[in-house]
């Protein structure tokens, strides 16, 4: 692909080049990928014509096996086979151990306390075995659409916390692929079923998958989204269906201990058992134990509905306080959409009607609809459609606080505030010449420190030396689209920029990400030096197609001299971006943007005035 | 920054509900993050910035309290990190009077209408100590913008009963 295509300074590129852009559902039982082709938004098949590839990586002393191999592999090699991955992410290896206490894996725990897969192949980490699962999809994708992709749309749970929000981006970032937005996987089924171009009014989004449940009240109206508000529980989903019924019949049959391979192949049947009953009132159980026993049991609908009924109950409740908290009634629900499998449980759907009072949309395979609609949403993004008036208002899921004196949180951005969002706050230094001072900034609604989800201690140093309550630090803490944190310090009276240590308590260092990049190449350094180089190449690309347009549209705000300025500042980027010195490239395109700051600026400006007075910006 | 100017209206605290939300759909279809996904990160940080004081703005003028607040602020008053509390001794007796209406509502025999009762008397004050904030806000004096704040503790603290009556019929009725 040509890296490179820079037009004179005034002039625009290719203006109806087609990007390629995907959207992946990145599922925890199954993963999917999706473009718009010829117009039309459709799931792609693998070479081997299958749409959804199970999220299962097996690792084996020489190769790594993903997908329906790696299931396979899964009932024989349990230790080395990873499946749900999902639910590690942004966890804790004993959260994950406290809530699963019955894991085939030997893990251990890194210096953060983060869950570790240790495998014949050596230790991996939930974000590593994510990026195993994105890696055949963006092959799928490439040789489907027949070129390099400019970036991908990839949805998580409208429940994910900042630290699981990170470590999906970053399973991305591994491979190198641009990450055009995280999406909320509810709005994502939302523009599936075309909804942003009919209705106007309140749609809940019911998405039962495999290890997670979510609900998300969304209103629409003039194509725009609105999330209002959303609720769910991140370890609650189909696969708990399945444990329940694993219980079921351990204590049908009287078992005491089972080896790996012998629960391996119980969780295999028990899910068998769920599926069959979708369309039966009754089905037959077996299981053949390591001594070459066989174990029958017959498993009725009604038995089946009587298991899971507390938690399809708890999903009500969900649903019940989501609306609440968005603060509509039950009746002013337009339409309920149905993702995820388990939503094919007929009592799930028998409830889900029963609350709303009315039948939920089930047209598009519950499956698929999620990575159609981020398909849909990265066709937009990339710039395909520019005329198009879809636009997403997301809210934070969960509230973001500090911790203050005795363990206490306070509230910085409540939860369901839309972001992005910025908030300020004021420190003071306690004793004189303070240069420093920890800020441990955590996730979720109680009262108490430890009750919440430590997100990451900021540490900030070089604060200047004054007497004690006399340096005011503010610290602003931004939370970006995708529903990202990032926090900025200064000193007031001062200016002085305090420098902060991210520690994220989840998350992965940049060093750690880098060590990982490093592992992930054969000939790591020329591979990671090639990728900062190709990196940089296409944002300056992107810088100089942006000021084109920019100038085109609003060159007159500038003055002759500014102008001419600008474009000996673009003159000289494109030279650079000719050559192949990274640190030139990434220099050049530095001095353009301090060169550019207030016009950038000032063309925001313009175009707020522009859509407050109901003018486009070509008219003033 | 005034979130009146930032939407296009005058610094007034009535403002047409439906006209600010119609402006605020305009505004984030201009700056939104999503509208610059593929352009340089000099534009994308500049959206995220200008995107999160629009969806501060708006929610800072969509409440009622929060826009008196904020013309309180613009005047000079700032009542966010205040500890002042309201001296009215018969606001005080009221307060009073209806935690203790709260507590006993899980006790009575008809939960429902005390619910109901409590809810009326809360919109009669409300809509008292509104109209009170409206007026005074209109003067624009300095002892009328005194006048104000004290309605918006009051109304804050209406706020804070409101939302634990809620809790407490959550409890009642949510089996």
């Amino acid at each position: 692909m040509a890296l490179l295509q820079i037009a004179e300074p005034g002039q625009s590129a290719a203006p109806h080049q087609h990007r390629l852009a995907v959207g992946i559902d990145l599922g925890t039982t199954n993963s999917l990928v999706a473009a718009v082709r010829s117009g039309e938004a459709q799931t792609l098949a693998s070479e081997q014509g299958q749409h959804s590839l199970p999220s299962v990586v097996h690792y084996s002393k020489d190769s790594i096996l993903v997908g329906q191999q790696a299931a396979q592999a899964s009932a024989a090699d349990p230790k080395n086979t990873i499946v749900s991955v999902k639910r590690f992410m942004g966890r804790s290896l004993s959260d994950v151990q406290s809530k699963y206490p019955n894991l085939a894996y030997d893990l251990s725990a890194s210096e953060q306390g983060l869950p570790v897969f240790n495998t014949v192949a050596g230790q991996v980490n939930a974000i590593q075995v994510s990026s195993e699962i994105l890696k055949p999809l963006i092959k799928t994708a490439e040789q489907t659409l027949g070129g390099d992709l400019e970036g991908v749309v990839i949805t998580v749970p409208a429940y994910f916390d900042d630290a699981q929000r990170q470590g999906t981006k970053d399973a991305a970032s591994l491979l190198g692929v641009n990450v055009l937005r995280l999406l909320n996987e509810p709005t994502a089924a939302a523009i599936a079923y075309g909804l942003d171009t009919k209705q106007e009014g309140v749609i809940a989004v019911y998405d039962l998958g495999g290890g997670t449940f979510d609900v998300s009240i969304l209103r629409l109206n003039k194509g725009v989204f609105e999330v209002l508000a959303t609720g769910g529980d991140s370890a609650l989903g189909g696969d708990d269906f399945d444990h329940l019924l694993e219980e079921h019949l351990v204590k049908n049959w009287q078992l005491a201990q089972l080896s790996t391979t012998e629960s391996r192949r119980l969780q295999i049947e028990a899910r068998r058992i769920k599926e069959a009953l979708t369309d039966a009132d009754s089905v037959k159980a077996s299981l053949t134990l390591d001594n070459e026993q066989q174990l029958e049991a017959e498993i009725s609908k009604a038995d089946f509905d009587a298991l899971i009924l507390p938690l399809v109950k708890k999903t009500i409740a969900s649903c019940r306080r989501a609306l609440r908290d968005a603060d509509v009634s039950v009746d002013e629900v337009l339409e309920t959409v149905m993702v995820g499998g388990s939503t094919r449980v007929p009592l799930v759907r028998e409830q889900v009607e029963k609350f709303f009072g009315k039948a939920p949309l089930t047209s598009i395979d519950p499956d698929r609809v999620v990575a159609i609609g981020a398909a849909i949403q990265a066709d937009i993004l990339v710039g395909n459609k520019p005329e198009s008036d879809l636009l997403l208002l997301d809210v934070i899921p969960l509230s973001l606080g500090i911790e203050t004196m005795g363990g206490l949180v306070e509230k910085v951005v409540p939860r369901n505030t839309t972001i992005p969002v910025a908030r300020a706050q004021e420190f003071t230094t306690f004793k004189d010449g303070q240069t420093a001072m920890m800020v441990h900034v955590v996730q979720g609604e109680r009262e108490l420190v430890d009750d919440c989800r430590s997100l990451a201690k900021f540490a900030l140093t070089d604060i200047p030396p004054l007497a004690a309550g006399a340096a005011h630090i503010r610290v602003t803490y931004q939370v970006d689209a995708d529903g990202l944190l990032s926090v900025t310090a200064m000193e007031k009276s001062t200016e002085v920029k305090a420098s902060i240590e991210v520690k994220p308590s989840f998350g992965l260092s940049d060093t750690e990400i880098a060590t990982m990049l490093k592992d992930s190449m054969a000939n790591a350094k020329a591979d990671i030096e090639r990728r900062m180089l190709t990196e940089q190449k296409v944002e300056a690309q992107r810088v100089l197609e942006s000021l084109n347009s920019a100038l085109e549209k609003d060159g007159h705000l500038l003055t002759e001299a500014e102008r001419q300025q600008v474009e000996s500042g673009m003159t000289s980027l494109a030279q650079c971006a000719a050559a192949d010195d990274v640190d030139a490239i990434e220099k050049a395109i530095e001095a353009l943007d301090a060169q550019t700051q207030a016009f950038a600026a000032k063309r925001m400006d313009n175009s707020i005035k522009a859509a407050l007075t109901g003018h486009s910006v070509d008219e003033l | 920054m005034n979130y009146f100017e930032l939407f296009g209206f005058p610094t007034h605290f009535s403002i047409d509900n439906a006209q600010l939300s119609e402006r605020y759909r305009e505004l984030q279809r201009t700056v939104h993050p999503d509208k610059f996904a593929n352009k340089s990160e000099q534009e994308k940080l500049l959206a995220v910035q200008k995107t999160a004081q629009i969806n501060d703005g708006f929610q800072t003028l969509k409440n009622p309290i929060r826009r008196a607040e904020h013309i309180l602020q613009l005047r000079g008053i700032d009542l966010s990190h205040e500890t002042a509390t309201v001296k009215d001794t018969s606001f005080l007796m009221q307060q009073m009077e209806w935690r203790e209406a709260l507590e006993d509502i899980s006790a009575m025999a008809d939960p429902h209408q005390g619910i109901d009762e409590l809810q009326s008397s809360f919109k009669q004050h409300e809509t008292e100590y509104s109209s009170i904030l409206a007026t005074n806000l209109e003067a624009n004096a300095n002892e009328a913008n005194l006048i104000a704040a004290d309605q918006i503790r009051k109304l804050k603290f209406m706020a804070k009963l409101q939302d634990e009556l809620i809790r407490i019929e959550d409890d009642l009725f949510d089996l």
